[in-house]
């Protein structure tokens, strides 16, 4: 893996900034295209956030833009669309059962991919190299290929709509992932260490637990940060193996049917899609070194 | 890369103990669909006959399929390109301010967030109300105050609403370029740019003779993924359109294939036509695999 800066804000530190070029660089021109893309990027999200907050009548009668107006007239804000939000249309519900399905089918990829990682990296078995190549190859494997069969044999095993349907299909499509991303960090841990190990007397478990796990924090974290986004904000496998079953749908199905439902209030659907972001938006903005550097091991090995 | 010390190789059922489970999983719920998908596609709606190529002869006929076709063709030139030159600029002129780290978090922040939520901020972006009331979506504020009618953004066929289908993709994938985009670039060694500078070159010659050139590979990369997302995306339209007013594409049509149609047969072959067209890739990346194995 490379030793490039790996994080946003590492990165700001790490390099030349343009007050140290003073050429011909046209500074403020950079300053415009910076700002105006940042305003283009972050407004939608701040109309969706301010909308949330807003009376239904006012979301429905006027700008959200708005409110700025007189930013410290708080009487204008009320948080009466969460509530009905949360109280009426599932949400709740829907955030309880995203955590029920990310956190299981966070955790066993990585667990089951470690385990592969590890036997890929520095065991033998048979077929160790092609099934590596095969696992290379699954990485953009589109979904739809696997959709109809799986869900034949969730239909047939009495599957579908289940909690256990989710957890393995999400373990599955995760692995190859997470399998590519943890061999290639457990291959850059020196050799010698299992060495010395097995000359100990360890066997390959104590080796996998008591050494190359320990050493693998920031490879986990960057992989549990991927799965886990990938997971939550999934809607495809959701809608195809839960189906209509609302009392397991996730927050992005309960989103998804309330676009249908609510088509033209936004103060509902602004408040629900925001109830989708919190955890997401935390998760990324406490870890975001993580997930950075998982993208960067993901995509350009260094 | 992998040094593997020979006296660790021991016992061969350890490494097949402890691939064995993420291999077992791979294989159902991968491979084995794989193989089921591309015969299912040369069965009827509900499997039971042989029906050769017509589910195939099919999709290459049906006005649905065919412009689901265009549309994912033009998904494919314009978010891509979207995404890698938005990337590549962000990446090359953030490096060049002092609030880099804000304006990075902003623009990778959408990465962090479902497409269903993306759909819904920018439905609410998109909103259309009729001329002299008041516009509740950001865009045709913005047209209202420089005196235009306000646009219909998602019905509007037929490039309208798919461009604006696709600037939603390229507002979540932007910043996924140019965090790779980035660190490559930061990756290139300054005296070669201050040098070029010295002997008179102005920013975008050395980007051009310098920059770009050493970035090319990571581009090739980050275009690559682009074009994968491409083939998948399917929550945007599903959320935003449904695929109606001809944003259809090809993932969409297939889950109305399979929920609303039932017909597995015309559903299958369109998987197996997204994954004929991802094959080329996966090639390349074994490939690309395997030289940084030799290496």
């Amino acid at each position: 893996m490379s030793n490039r800066s790996h994080s946003v804000s590492e990165a700001s530190n790490a390099s030349y900034k343009a007050s140290n070029l003073s050429f011909n660089m046209s500074q403020p021109l950079v300053h415009l295209v910076v700002i105006l893309m940042s305003l283009a990027w972050v407004l939608p999200t701040l109309g969706l956030l301010t909308s949330s907050v807003r009376p239904p009548q006012a979301v429905a009668n006027s700008g959200w833009w708005t409110v700025f107006l007189n930013p410290f007239d708080f009487t204008q804000f009320t948080l009466a669309n969460y509530r009905q939000v949360l109280g009426q249309t599932g949400m709740a519900r829907g955030f309880l059962n995203s955590l029920a399905i990310t956190l299981p089918a966070t955790f066993l990829p990585m667990l089951l991919g470690a385990f592969a990682a590890f036997a890929f990296a520095w065991l033998d078995f048979p077929g160790r190299k092609a099934l590596f190549i095969i696992v290379v190859g699954l990485l953009a494997v589109p979904l739809q290929i696997s959709l109809i069969p799986i869900l034949r044999l969730y239909s047939r095993a009495g599957l579908a709509g289940t909690f256990a349907a989710i957890w393995l299909a999400h373990t599955a499509y995760g692995l190859p992932f997470s399998v590519y991303l943890l061999r290639n960090f457990f291959g850059s841990l020196p050799g010698e260490l299992f060495e010395a190990a097995y000359i100990d007397g360890a066997s390959p478990a104590a080796a996998f637990f008591r050494l190359a796990l320990p050493m693998s924090g920031a490879a986990l974290a960057s992989l549990g940060i991927f799965q886990f986004l990938w997971v939550w904000n999934d809607l495809l496998v959701a809608l195809i193996y839960l189906g209509g079953s609302s009392s397991v749908a996730p927050l992005t199905l309960v989103l998804s049917s309330l676009v249908g439902s609510y088509g033209q209030q936004w103060h509902v659907l602004t408040a629900a899609a925001f109830v989708t972001m919190i955890v997401p938006l935390a998760v990324f903005f406490s870890l975001q070194r993580y997930f950075v550097r998982g993208i960067l091991a993901g995509s350009v090995k260094g | 890369m992998i040094k593997r010390v020979r006296s660790m190789r021991i016992g061969r059922g350890w490494g097949a103990l402890f691939a064995g489970p993420a291999l077992l999983l791979v294989g159902l719920y991968l491979v084995y669909p794989t193989m089921n998908t591309i015969y299912l596609s040369f069965l009827d709606q509900r499997s039971e006959h042989f029906v050769g190529l017509d589910n195939y002869a099919r999709i290459l006929t049906s006005e649905a399929t065919l412009s689901a076709f265009r549309n994912n063709l033009l998904w494919l030139a314009v978010f891509t390109v979207g995404t890698v030159v938005l990337g590549l600029m962000l990446a090359v002129l953030t490096d060049r301010i002092k609030y880099e780290a804000v304006a990075k978090s902003i623009i990778f922040m959408p990465m962090a967030i479902s497409f269903a939520g993306a759909g819904v901020i920018w439905k609410f972006v998109y909103a259309y109300t009729p001329p002299g009331v008041n516009q509740i979506g950001l865009l045709n504020q913005i047209r209202a105050v420089f005196g235009s009618d306000p646009v219909a953004w998602l019905i509007a066929r037929p490039w309208i609403n798919n461009l604006a289908l696709i600037a939603v993709g390229i507002w979540i994938w932007t910043g996924f370029a140019m965090v790779i985009l980035s660190a490559a670039y930061k990756g290139i060694p300054r005296e070669l740019m201050e040098s070029a500078r010295v002997d008179g070159a102005n920013e975008w010659q050395v980007f051009r003779s310098i920059s770009f050139p050493a970035l090319a590979p990571t581009v090739a990369v980050v275009a690559t993924t682009m074009m994968i997302n491409v083939l998948k995306v399917f929550d945007i339209v599903y959320v935003m359109t449904n695929g109606n007013f001809g944003t259809e594409v090809l993932a969409n049509r297939m889950y109305k294939e399979m929920f609303e149609f039932r017909n597995y047969g015309q559903a299958s072959a369109i998987a197996v036509v997204l994954f004929l067209a991802i094959i080329p890739v996966m090639l390349v990346s074994i490939r690309r695999f395997r030289e940084q194995e030799v290496h």
